[in-house]
């Protein structure tokens, strides 16, 4: 922490605005960073954070509004610009190419396009001086798309360190981290601004705020609304200001578990490309009960998605629902046997966005009465049945026939829940199902969750908000390099030993246990 | 430069642009007739006098533009899957091919059982066409624009065999051509004593049942699902390669009827020179009409009558008929442009 | 001349190399392109048009190396033309491709009838000689092959080099590799992808162009409808082929164009004279879609190959 009144001002962001069409994703925002400072920029998803840092960036042009950076204006619309001055980003999305090395997505464009040759021996010289001074330890020579998710952070946050970076912006950098990594990288930046950086971390991570900022912004449907030191606040004053209003989650009475729905026996699944498949697996999904499944991205979540959602088989183990074993696993099998899939990209694989809401409302269900018969389609059937969604989980939209890519994230996703939730699922697979909505949605869609829990459907959570996790979960399960963990009862595990088992450590102790209590009479 | 979607495009945004792309078009055609040495404005006016201006004129247009209604249909069938069918040349002479073979005597039957027949047997045989670079994609992911385009090459030089050999007229004089379609074997005229033939309206009938399949069938939709988003579609548990096949036996299908059109309807026989290129042209005619299956039979019109409008331009002065081809490739890279420009506003960034 | 016989003959290997240099060129300029991030099926098209410009430059009076210019410089017209749709508009590289095959296509056949109206048999130009190289050119075998070609066979092999070179040693063959892979990672470093894609299809568009003008100023001596005869389509398999590597790109179309000068052999031999010549003509496109297949585990496909580019994340 440093003595804002005597340092000097690194960054200055005046009146900046930005309109997209009729939404104003930035109005008037203005703030100051101080060398050696971290600040804090929160806001739920839609405030606008990502825009501001864009417009900081270079990646787009502001409608009104400065950027200073060392006192200098900038060029507007200039990323070359703002790296030569001195900013440095590392997105929320990783921009690495991962066909090559860290050596080469680093040293990119770094060198003027008119020279003849790439200078390699003075990049590992300076790398490796990086890598001592900030603690972040990568193999140059490692293709980046075999890397993890922590060491591919570690090469975003070198990339702007290696162009002599002064500002060091992060965009939700946390997000896919395990708490430990998360520590990893606090570390990092403390040393960072020792070294005389200043940093700007965006989050809407509360915990995550208060433990590393010297100061908080707090932005609002584009507006920045408050500013505070982070001595004068806490976690609640913060989500008051971050939404406006009081906060209503929704209650998470714990569930009662019934009869065991799915059961999965050491299945092994294989692996697809960098993506792990699934290790002598053993899960059971009670009705009743929401199994949360906690775990960094790509560690096999996407197996498990796929496996439950019909896309994939096992290739040795059993599998079994509601007692007996499934005979031709596909999307459409999962479906009729009363799988709901609320899919991890709604953009991707949950909505085609040139359909309208009645098309995308029948995707799984259109093959059959009634909304089509031997080949021809009911489209009033389909429509009705929309038009029942749309009433029911208050799907803002100017009707049925609008093309969904037209909707906001939000929306999609009701209508998404809908379509699977009016056909009274027995098993309900959840992947990160509130990825990228703001608040009222997010409670919206756990609200939803809850209920269909309580209806006796067995759901399964899979998120990599270990917060979201552990509010919801009756019973969590790691999942880490193909392998699940034990199930935690709801209350008994702490973040800390949850991000031990993340980081797969637990799994040799913790095999060790489960061969003794399995051995105990 | 960024592209930003416009919500509710005004009339403005949703006509100008076409009809600039079309606009434009006209003023590129007429510099290159001018620099042909003639006069644009009757270089022009005789096109268009060449297409529509007598009733010989326009039956020549009606009988050009129904094969370019089947390979529009059979590309705009095909695109819509994103099935890339560059193979509709492959696909009309596989249609013809059959034709010859079943027709010059070997199936002794009257019209009313011979003609369908015919037609479907063409079906099958430009079903079977295109089948095999879709399994090749389907199977080993090979891009299916490349195998569709070397199949034109390679088919081509099958019929060109066949022509020099088990097929060739023994009265042809030596020529490369097959027998001639026994009587029964032979298309219709639409009205006696009009050179139209019954091949025109089968195309008609074919493009209104098309669109019913687009609009209210299960296939359609999952056409559709398939070609917009492959993934989610399959996500949602339709049969991706199952809808893949479907689209490509019913694609094919749609060429091959084009090579029975022509042979039954039009020529009589086969020779290597029955297609100036219908299956290449298709594709324009698809890309025009937006892939919608009704458009299809409008932009087969359009560009029928610019080819036959040329082709009688230059005999009239001279000017190479090739400027029909720099119309429809100017007319089809604008167009793109123009559609895009109708739902996008361009924002300096 | 039985078979083994055509393949220890310098006249075979000579011809293989002829025939492989304007596939060397078009399938180097579709590599770059592809390599970029961009599919140009307009290929063909340009291979016809820079055939006709190289061809039309030489005969209206120009020297050799100029009408290689003058094709490079109409390959990248059409590659600006491409380019432009395709990148900042971002519409389908399919159909762009296409547009701009049969565009530059029609355009070449109008220019030649508006050039030569009158012609019945096409005319003649001085085409580019073969040049030995002294003491190489006498080794048995392989010296005639490589080295008693035209200028443009050995520009041909050179820039195989240089673009290896070029790709995998500069900062801009860095920066056009990234471009292919995952462009938000070369506007995050502050490039202009929008540059960088446009510049590679027409400096490819251009090579492609220069292909195209070797079969009127190399390997024959006269410009003719239907020349380019799908060789364009070839390269696009080659590209694959050699897994867009330069180097594996030469062999592959050195390969090819031995079969194809074997075919043209085999069909004097006993052997050769029962089987229709078309049989032998479709040879090279069979071999073309057995290459695809081979090469279809496409795991070195660049990753943003035919994805358009929008700029920041929303």
């Amino acid at each position: 922490m440093t003595d804002n009144g005597t340092a000097r001002v690194v960054l200055r962001l005046d009146g900046i605005t930005k309109r997209f069409g009729k939404l104003v994703a930035n109005d008037a925002i203005g703030l100051s960073l101080h060398e050696g400072e971290v600040i804090a920029l929160l806001g739920e998803n839609g405030a606008g954070k990502t825009t501001l840092m864009n417009i900081l960036f270079g990646q787009y042009t502001a409608d009104e509004g400065t950027v200073e950076v060392f006192g200098r204006t900038l060029p507007p619309g200039n990323p070359r610009a703002a790296l030569d001055a001195g900013v440095g980003m590392v997105h929320q999305h990783f921009t690495l190419a991962d066909n090559m090395t860290v050596l080469e997505n680093v040293t990119l464009g770094t060198q003027s396009l008119l020279a003849l040759s790439l200078d390699r021996a003075a990049a590992r010289d300076k790398l490796a001086r990086l890598s001592a001074d900030f603690g972040l330890q990568v193999h140059l020579d490692a293709k980046v798309g075999s890397l993890t998710v922590g060491e591919r952070q570690r090469v975003e946050i070198l990339k702007a360190l290696y162009r002599d970076a002064r500002i060091l912006i992060l965009d939700e950098p946390t997000a896919v981290l395990t708490p430990q990594e998360t520590e990893d990288l606090f570390a990092t930046l403390r040393k960072a601004v020792k070294l005389g950086l200043s940093v700007v971390f965006i989050s809407h991570k509360l915990h995550e705020v208060m433990a590393i900022s010297d100061r908080v912004l707090i932005l609002r449907h584009g507006k920045l609304v408050a500013e505070r030191p982070i001595a004068e606040v806490d976690k609640e004053k913060l989500a008051a200001l971050m939404v406006g209003a009081e906060v209503s989650a929704p209650r998470v009475e714990p569930g009662t578990p019934g009869a065991v729905l799915m059961q999965l026996d050491d299945v092994t699944t294989p692996d697809r490309g960098n993506a792990p498949g699934l290790r002598s697996v053993s899960l059971a999904l009670r009705a009743g009960q929401i199994t949360g499944l906690a775990g960094v991205s790509g560690n096999g979540q996407g197996a498990l998605a796929d496996l439950i959602g019909g896309l994939v088989s096992p290739e040795t183990g059993r599998m079994e629902l509601h007692g007996a074993h499934p005979e031709g696993w596909s999307p459409r099998a999962a479906v009729q046997s009363g799988i709901a899939r609320i899919p991890e990209d709604r953009h991707r694989t949950g909505t085609i966005a040139a359909f309208d809401l009645t098309e995308n409302a029948i995707l799984e269900t259109y093959a059959q009465p009634p909304y089509s018969r031997s080949g021809w389609m009911n489209w009033a059937r389909a429509e009705r049945f929309t038009r029942q969604i749309i009433d029911t989980y208050d799907v803002r939209c100017p009707g049925p026939g609008t093309r969904i890519g037209l909707l906001s994230g939000g929306n999609m996703q009701k209508l998404i829940l809908g379509r699977v939730l009016e056909a009274a699922p027995r098993i309900i697979l959840a992947n990160q199902p509130v990825r990228g909505l703001d608040i009222g949605a997010v409670n919206y869609v756990h609200g939803q969750l809850l209920a269909a829990r309580d209806r006796g459907a067995a759901v399964l959570l899979i998120s990599e908000d270990l917060d979201e996790i552990m509010a919801l979960s009756d019973v969590i399960h790691v999942i880490s390099e193909g392998r699940l963990s034990p199930g935690f009862a709801r209350g008994r595990m702490t973040p800390a030993e949850l991000g031990v088992w993340m980081a797969g450590q637990g799994f040799e102790t913790g095999e060790a246990e489960q061969q003794e209590s399995a051995d105990a009479p | 430069m960024r592209l930003e979607p416009v919500a509710r495009p005004s009339i403005w945004r949703s006509t100008l642009p076409p009809a600039i792309a079309i606009g434009a078009t006209v003023v590129i055609a007429s510099l290159l007739a001018m620099a042909a040495g003639g006069n644009p404005f009757s270089v022009l006016g005789l096109i268009i006098q060449g297409a529509f201006g007598s009733k010989f004129a326009l039956l020549e247009t009606l009988n050009r533009a129904t094969p370019l209604i089947f390979t529009g249909l059979s590309v705009a069938v095909a695109f819509r899957a994103r099935l890339w069918n560059i193979g509709a040349e492959a696909q009309l002479y596989a249609g013809a091919l059959m034709t010859v073979v079943l027709g010059t005597g070997l199936l002794p039957w009257s019209g009313f059982a011979l003609l369908p027949a015919l037609a479907i047997a063409a079906m099958l045989a430009g079903a079977l066409v295109l089948l095999v670079p879709a399994l090749l994609k389907v199977r080993f992911g090979v891009d299916e624009v490349v195998t569709t385009l070397l199949f034109n090459f390679i088919f081509l030089l099958f019929v060109s065999m066949l022509l020099e050999g088990p097929l060739k007229d023994p009265m042809g004089m030596g020529w490369p051509k097959s027998e001639r379609l026994i009587a029964e074997a032979r298309l219709p005229r639409i009205v006696e004593g009009l050179r139209l033939h019954w091949g025109f309206g089968l195309a008609l009938i074919a493009a209104g049942v098309i669109w019913v399949i687009e609009r209210r069938t299960t296939l359609g939709y999952e056409m559709r699902a398939v070609g917009l988003n492959r993934e989610a579609a399959g996500f949602a548990g339709i049969p991706v390669n199952r809808v893949l096949v479907k689209t490509a036996l019913l694609s094919g299908g749609l060429a091959a009827l084009a090579g029975f059109s022509e042979v039954a309807g039009l020529k009589g026989n086969l020779t290597l020179d029955l297609s100036p290129g219908f299956g290449y042209t298709g594709i324009i005619v698809a890309m025009l009409a937006l892939l919608n299956p009704l458009a299809v039979v409008a932009a087969a019109l359009f560009v029928a009558g610019i080819f036959v409008g040329a082709d009688s331009m230059s005999r009239a002065v001279g000017v190479p008929s090739y400027l029909a081809d720099i119309m429809l490739a100017t007319a089809l890279l604008l167009m793109v442009v123009a559609i895009l420009l109708t739902r996008f506003r361009v924002v300096r960034e | 001349m039985d078979f083994f016989d055509i393949l220890i003959s310098a006249s075979f290997w000579t011809a293989a190399i002829r025939i492989a240099s304007p596939l060397i060129f078009a399938t180097l300029g579709e590599l770059i392109c592809e390599r970029a991030g961009v599919l140009n099926l307009g290929i063909e098209g340009i291979m016809v048009a820079g055939a006709f410009a190289g061809w039309m430059a030489v005969y209206s009076g120009t020297g050799l190396w100029t009408g290689v210019a003058v094709a490079m410089l109409v390959g990248m017209f059409f590659g600006l033309v491409h380019s432009l749709l395709t990148v900042p508009f971002g519409l389908s590289q399919h159909v762009v491709g296409l547009g701009v095959t049969l565009l530059a296509t029609s355009l070449t056949y109008y220019a030649y009838r508006l050039a030569l109206p009158e012609v019945t048999s096409p005319p003649k130009i001085e085409a580019f000689q073969p040049f030995e190289i002294p003491i190489l050119s006498d080794i048995p075998l392989i010296g005639p092959a490589l080295f008693a070609q035209t200028p443009l066979t050995y520009l041909a092999f050179i820039l195989v080099g240089v673009v290896a070179l070029v790709l995998y040693r500069t900062p801009l063959g860095l920066a056009l590799r990234a471009a292919g892979e995952n462009p938000s990672a070369v506007a995050a470093q502050g490039l202009s992808v929008t540059a960088i894609r446009m510049g590679a299809v027409m400096v490819g568009s251009g090579l492609m162009a220069v292909g195209g003008a070797f079969l009127t100023m190399s390997a024959f001596d006269s410009f003719f409808f239907e020349m380019v005869n799908g060789r364009g389509w070839i390269c696009i398999a080659l590209v694959v082929f050699g897994a867009w590597k330069p180097g594996k790109a030469l062999l592959g179309a050195i390969l090819f164009a031995a079969f194809d000068a074997l075919q043209i052999r085999i069909q004097q031999t006993p052997l050769g004279a029962d089987i229709p010549y078309q049989v032998f003509l479709m040879m090279p496109y069979f071999l073309s879609i057995l290459a695809l297949i081979v090469m279809s585990r496409r795991a070195e496909v660049p990753a943003a190959l035919m994805v358009p580019f929008k700029k920041g994340e929303r």
